[in-house]
C-alpha cells in the first residue's frame, strides 16, 4: 500500500541551491545493500551531510556533521519541503533515493525539472514533485535568501502552491495524483484491468510465440 | 507510395505492446523480458510475498548478480564474500529466485556477468521486445531495436505481478550522426561528445533513436555503448533500428530462435524501423568528423571535453548556477580552470562496467597496450570482463596475456568500480581514468576523482600515467 498524502498541507521550505542532483549523491551506493525499504533517512545526502565516510554500520549519531550543508542549520531542521534546482534525481534508477527522501520527512520537492525515472519512483511513494519555472525558483531563491526561511502551503487537488501570499499553478498527471491522494496499492489497481491483459496476451502470443516458453 | 501513417521505431514498439489504460488513464505496457539483480529486487519480492502473489512469468525473467560481486578469487561461492551485508543480499537474491522458481545465472556460473552484457550475448535481447530491469542502463538493449527502460523497486514489483508497466508515452527524438570517425575515436568517444552537445537533461521525456552512416558503422558492441548512455542523457531508452548487423549478432546466440522459426522472427525483426516522414519531436544532427576523444572534467559526464581542449573557464558560463555548479566540480576534481587535462597524473585505471566491458573493447585496450608496460604512477590498473563468457573469449585470443604483462588485474567479471559497491574502490582524491558511465561525486569511492573515458583512452593513459591524445 501507497502511503497516501493530504490534500492541502504546509510546510517549511529549505532550498538546497544546487542543478542535476543526481541519485548517487541523495543515497550513496553503500547503503543499497540494505534489503529493506525503511531507515534510509539518516543516510540522506550522507557524503554531503557528513564530514567522515559512513556505511550500514555506522551509528550515525557519533558521526561528524558537515556544517557547512544547509540541511545541518538548525533553521532548516525540521523542513519537510525542499526546493532545488533543474534536473533532480538524474542518474541511477535507485528507488532508496526516494525512500531517502521520504524517510527523513521530505514530503514535497520543488524544482524547475526532475529526471524521468526519478519521477515515476516518487508518485509511488506518496513523495510529491512540483515542477517550477526556472524564473519563479530564482525568484524563491531570493526570498528565501532574505527571509531565511518561508512557509508553502500545497493545494494537490487544485494544482497551486501559495508562498508569501503568491499563487503558483503546477502539473500533476490525473493517475499521479489519484495515487498520491488515495495512497492506492497499485498492483492491486492494474490486475482489477486482468481481463485486458489476459486479452492482450492472447492475441500477442500468436504474433510473437519465441518469446512464450 | 506514400504512407498514410508513417510511425518512428518508438511509436512501433510502444504500439505493439500497448494494453490498454486503466481507469485512471495510466497507460499498461506489456513488458517482454525482465532481468533482475540483487540491488534493486529484494523489496519488490518481499512485496509479492506479503500480497501472497507470484510472478506472472517466470519465463519472461531472468536474473544474475552483478552489483556486489567480488572481482577476486570466487572458488569459495558465497561463503568467500567476506562482505556480510553484500552476501546477504546475494543470498537474498537466491532465496527469492529458488522460492518463485525463477532462473539465476550464479555466482559461479560460466554465463555469469553484468546483466546488459548478459542479455544480448545470451540472445536474451531481440529487436522489438520492451525491456525493463530496475537498473538505468537498460537503455543498452535498445542498440538491438528494443524498447528498454530502467525502472524502480516498486516498479519491478509490478511487473513481476502484472508483466505490465504503467507509463504515459514519451515524445520521439531523433540523433542522427553522420560520415566516418577518426583515427581512436570511438563509439564511448560519440555518445560522450553526443551528452556534451544536448546536456544531461537533454533527451528528458523522450526516447531518443540515433540513425545514420555513423551509427550504422558502428559494431553492436559499439552501439551497445552508444545506447547504454542514453540515460546519461537523460532519455529512459535509446535505440538504435536492427539491421544485418544485428541479426548476424543474435543468430547463433542460445536463446534466440532457431530453423523455421528465426526465419519468422527474422521477418518480423524487420518491421522495427522508422517509416519514412514519420515525426518526431526533437531532432538533433552531427557530423562525426567534428569527434576528438573524449574525456570528462567534472561530475556530471555533460562536462565533457575533447583530450586536447582545455578544461573550461567560470567565463564560460552564463547563469549564477551554473558557475557555482562550475565551481564545486572543479574543486572537487582538484582541477584548475583552462588547464590542460594532460597535466594531471592518475592512480588507478578501471576498464569495464556495462558500458565497455565486452569483447571488442577489451580487444580496444589491447591493441594500444601492445606488449608495453603501464606507468609507475599507476597505483592499480585492472580490466573487468563483463562476463564470463567475454572473459573466456579475450582468455582464447590471449589478450589476459598482453593485460597481465602489462601490468593490469585480470578480474572476475561483474560491476565492479562502475559503482563500487564491492570492493574495487578509489581512495580519497584518487583520480581515475574510467570506462564507466558516471563521474558523479563519490560514485567509484568516497572522495574518488573520475574521468570517463574510452577503453582506448584508458590504456593509452595507464601507459603514459596521465591523459594523453591519442588521435594522431
Amino acid at each position: 500500500m501507497n502511503k497516501s498524502i493530504s490534500n492541502i498541507f504546509s510546510g517549511e521550505a529549505v532550498f538546497l541551491d544546487k542543478a542535476n542532483v543526481d541519485t548517487d549523491q541523495i543515497i550513496p551506493k553503500q547503503f543499497l545493500k540494505s534489503i529493506k525499504r525503511t531507515g534510509f533517512g539518516p543516510n540522506l545526502f550522507d557524503a554531503w551531510r557528513y564530514l567522515d565516510k559512513g556505511d550500514l554500520n555506522s551509528d550515525n549519531s557519533k558521526r561528524k556533521l558537515n556544517p557547512d550543508f544547509i540541511l545541518n542549520h538548525d533553521l532548516y531542521k525540521s523542513c519537510n519541503i525542499l526546493i532545488t534546482r533543474e534536473n533532480f534525481g538524474c542518474g541511477s534508477s535507485r528507488e532508496h533515493a526516494v525512500w531517502a527522501l521520504t524517510d527523513y520527512g521530505f514530503t514535497t520537492i520543488i524544482a524547475p525539472s526532475f529526471a524521468d525515472i526519478f519521477k515515476n519512483n516518487s508518485y509511488k511513494n506518496g513523495l510529491l514533485l512540483i515542477e517550477i519555472d526556472k524564473e519563479k525558483i530564482d525568484e524563491i531563491f531570493k526570498q528565501i535568501t532574505e527571509k531565511k526561511t518561508i512557509n508553502i502551503e500545497v493545494d494537490v487537488h487544485n494544482q497551486f502552491i501559495y508562498l508569501e501570499k503568491k499563487k503558483f499553478p503546477f502539473e500533476l498527471d490525473d493517475f499521479k495524483k489519484k495515487f498520491l491522494l488515495d495512497g492506492i496499492d497499485e498492483v492491486g489497481f492494474t490486475l482489477q484491468h486482468q481481463n485486458k491483459i489476459e486479452d492482450f496476451e492472447k492475441n500477442y502470443k500468436k504474433t510473437v510465440p519465441w518469446l512464450f516458453k | 507510395m506514400n504512407n498514410p501513417n508513417p510511425k518512428t521505431l518508438y511509436d512501433k514498439l510502444w504500439d505493439t505492446h500497448f494494453v490498454g489504460s486503466r481507469s485512471d488513464k495510466g497507460d499498461l505496457l506489456y513488458i517482454d523480458l525482465h532481468m533482475v539483480h540483487e540491488v534493486t529486487s529484494p523489496q519488490a519480492f518481499e512485496g509479492l510475498k506479503i500480497k501472497g502473489i507470484s510472478p506472472r512469468r517466470v519465463d519472461s525473467i531472468v536474473a544474475t548478480v552483478d552489483h556486489n560481486v567480488p572481482t577476486t578469487d570466487r572458488s569459495e561461492g558465497l561463503r568467500g564474500i567476506k562482505d556480510t551485508i553484500s552476501r546477504d543480499q546475494i543470498q537474498a537474491l537466491q532465496i527469492n529466485c529458488h522460492d518463485f522458481g525463477i532462473d539465476l545465472i550464479d555466482l559461479n556460473d560460466l554465463n555469469q556477468g553484468i546483466v546488459h552484457v548478459v542479455g544480448p550475448e545470451q540472445g536474451f535481447t531481440q529487436p522489438g521486445m520492451t525491456i525493463v530491469c530496475g537498473d538505468s542502463h537498460t537503455s543498452t538493449h535498445g542498440a538491438f531495436g528494443c524498447l528498454a527502460m530502467g525502472i524502480g523497486t516498486t516498479e519491478v514489483e509490478h511487473v513481476l505481478a502484472t508483466q505490465c508497466l504503467v507509463m504515459s508515452k514519451q515524445k520521439n527524438m531523433r540523433i542522427s550522426i553522420n560520415g566516418p570517425l577518426k583515427k581512436n575515436v570511438f563509439a564511448k568517444d560519440l555518445t560522450m561528445f553526443l551528452i556534451g552537445k544536448i546536456g544531461t537533461a537533454g533527451g528528458t521525456g523522450h526516447v531518443i533513436e540515433y540513425d545514420g552512416s555513423t551509427i550504422e558503422s558502428l559494431s553492436m558492441e559499439g552501439r551497445m555503448t552508444v545506447c547504454n548512455m542514453a540515460i546519461e542523457a537523460g532519455a529512459r531508452a535509446g535505440m538504435i533500428a536492427p539491421d544485418q548487423k544485428t541479426f548476424d549478432y543474435l543468430k547463433s546466440k542460445p536463446h534466440t530462435p532457431k530453423g523455421n522459426e528465426y526465419e519468422t522472427a527474422l521477418e518480423y525483426w524487420k518491421t522495427f524501423h522508422s517509416d519514412e516522414n514519420s515525426n518526431f519531436d526533437t531532432v538533433h544532427n552531427f557530423f562525426a568528423e567534428e569527434i576528438e576523444p573524449q574525456v570528462t572534467w567534472g561530475t556530471s559526464p555533460e562536462m565533457v571535453i575533447g583530450v586536447k581542449d582545455r578544461i573550461p573557464s567560470k567565463e564560460d558560463y552564463t547563469s549564477q548556477t551554473e558557475r557555482n555548479n562550475f565551481e564545486a566540480a572543479l574543486d572537487y576534481m582538484g582541477l584548475s580552470a583552462g588547464d590542460s587535462l594532460e597535466n594531471y597524473s592518475l592512480d588507478q585505471i578501471f576498464i569495464g562496467s556495462c558500458t565497455n566491458s565486452r569483447i571488442e573493447d577489451l580487444r580496444e585496450a589491447a591493441e594500444i597496450l601492445d606488449g608495453n608496460v603501464i606507468s609507475k604512477k599507476i597505483k592499480r590498473a585492472m580490466i573487468v570482463p563483463g562476463s564470463g563468457l567475454v572473459k573466456k573469449q579475450a582468455e582464447e585470443e590471449g589478450l589476459h596475456e598482453t593485460f597481465i604483462s602489462s601490468g593490469f588485474e585480470w578480474r572476475e567479471p561483474g560491476c565492479s568500480m562502475c559503482l563500487g559497491m564491492n570492493p574495487d574502490q578509489l581512495g580519497e582524491k584518487e583520480r581515475c581514468a574510467s570506462t564507466s558511465n558516471r563521474n558523479f561525486e563519490g560514485r567509484q569511492g568516497h572522495l574518488g576523482r573520475t574521468h570517463l573515458v574510452s577503453p582506448a583512452m584508458a590504456a593509452a593513459a595507464a601507459l603514459a600515467g596521465n591523459f594523453i591524445d591519442i588521435s594522431s
